[in-house]
């Protein structure tokens, strides 16, 4: 096995634990790995940005291709620069004027298209049926159930009229169609987050075979360890380096409020 | 003068580029392809700037923290010395990440912590629905139990414990919830479509910020 991945496989079961660290409670090795990720996280985007955006879209079209054009869009995202300086920000105006502008122009007639007519083109068109399909059919009932959800949904947003008598009705049956994309996208949400816990529990589990030198043990067994003598040390005296957010961490946890 | 360019100019550019854009979408010629492709190109560049504007107001933050010694400063340096490592190790790869030092930080560090930060939402959020999920009325009845039904439709064990969980889910998915999905995003829709108006006509000034 190569040292590149030997030793990152006990970085990576380091930081994975560290920040599994939080479980626990607030701690030092999850504010370090939470920083951690903050800067390295900045720097992947910069690195990222320079490669992509500055060299790949801007310095090798204008010096190579000769696309001058863009240098306007160099231009303007100087003047976005000028936010720095307060006498001249009002410049970077200039700047978010074109970016909302086309923005918003390019996004009306799309939204309409693909967000409107073809949503609402998809939710008759089922309700007619193909040729030689019965009318009767599960197909036919299911597009029938989802005009339904959707004017009863929109009838719930629309407030230009008084929820009252059949409307009100027809608000009650949008909230439930709501109730169920609600749950259905938690628990979807649920289920993702855990197949990203069980990645993590993977990874940890095959860094904690002696191919890797049981890095997950040792390092669990380590951090274990300073969590220990980090609340032997926080319960004899606070200490000058206490991150402020301990404080309220602690009366976090302690549920109910006392 | 001035005035007009603070305050008239962006919105006459605004309205400019908003109209260009709308009417691009009706007009199929090669040109107009190739300008939106060209004005697509520019809001990256900017938006690239627009990316250092963030960092740099970032990394003022934990400057000021580091600068002035405030309880967990030390954290702040953290936030540094990792960001200029990952800088100096990715123009050292030339921004390449197979086989490079600036792949093995994004591998090795950058997922194992993005992953586990968005596992531990998984416990948060379980504890949070514990709490929340208490069928106190009807609607919240029906939420828990399409939440249910979903996480249950979702696993082999789920399927394994409850048979019809998966056939469930799955029209629950594709039915009930395109229908609910669906009158959102009309909704979300014809809001947004409203709100471009405003601001290509110059109703809504709030993205330019500022007194004046």
């Amino acid at each position: 096995m190569a040292a590149s991945v030997l030793i990152g496989a006990w970085v990576a079961a380091g930081l994975t634990l560290c920040m599994f660290s939080f479980l626990y409670k607030d701690n030092p090795f999850f504010r370090f790995g939470e920083h951690l990720y903050v800067g390295i996280s900045m720097g992947y985007t910069i690195v990222r940005i320079y490669y992509d955006v500055m060299v790949k879209s801007l310095y090798t079209p204008v010096i190579q291709e000769g696309n001058m054009w863009l240098l306007v869009a160099a231009f303007l995202g100087l003047l976005v620069l000028t936010r720095f300086i307060p006498k001249v920000s009002w410049l970077s105006r200039i700047s978010f004027a074109v970016i909302v502008g086309f923005g918003s122009g390019v996004a009306i007639p799309r939204i309409i298209s693909s967000n409107i007519l073809q949503q609402v083109q998809g939710t008759l068109k089922p309700i007619l049926g193909n040729a030689g399909q019965s009318l009767f059919g599960m197909a036919q009932f299911n597009a029938l159930l989802i005009l339904i959800g959707v004017v009863t949904v929109l009838i719930y947003f629309f407030f230009s009229i008084e929820h009252k008598g059949p409307i009100q009705v027809a608000a009650r049956i949008g909230i439930y169609f709501l109730m169920i994309n609600f749950g259905a996208g938690f628990g979807y949400t649920v289920m993702a987050r855990m197949s990203l816990l069980i990645g993590r529990f993977d990874d940890l589990i095959l860094f904690g075979s002696r191919d890797y030198g049981y890095a997950s043990v040792v390092l669990l067994g380590m951090i274990a360890f300073g969590l220990f003598m980090w609340e032997r040390r926080s319960s004899v005296s606070p200490g000058p380096d206490q991150d402020p957010r301990n404080a309220d961490s602690n009366a976090r946890n302690e549920y109910p409020p006392q | 003068m001035i005035l007009f360019l603070r305050r008239t100019f962006p919105l006459i550019l605004t309205f400019l580029f908003g109209v260009a854009g709308a009417l691009q979408y009706y007009i199929p010629h090669p040109v107009s392809e190739a300008a939106l492709t060209e004005v697509s190109v520019w809001l990256r560049i900017i938006l690239g700037f627009a990316m250092i504007l963030g960092i740099a107001s970032l990394c003022h933050v934990h400057y000021a923290k580091i600068r002035t010694r405030v309880a967990g400063w030390g954290y702040s340096l953290v936030v540094y010395l990792s960001m200029m490592i990952t800088v100096v190790v990715g123009v050292w790869s030339r921004g390449q990440e197979e086989g490079t030092g600036f792949g093995w930080i994004y591998t090795y560090a950058l997922l194992a912590l993005q992953g586990t930060m968005f596992a531990m939402l998984g416990f948060f959020v379980a504890s949070a629905a514990f709490r929340a999920f208490r069928a106190r009325s009807k609607e919240a009845a029906v939420l828990l139990v399409a939440a249910i039904l979903m996480m249950f439709g979702r696993v082999p064990l789920g399927e394994y414990l409850i048979p019809m969980a998966g056939p469930v889910a799955g029209w629950l998915l594709s039915v009930v919830n395109t229908a609910a999905r669906r009158g959102i995003l009309i909704g979300i829709s014809l809001g947004g479509i409203a709100m471009s108006v405003k601001i290509i006509f110059g109703i809504e000034r709030s993205y330019l910020g500022g007194r004046d």
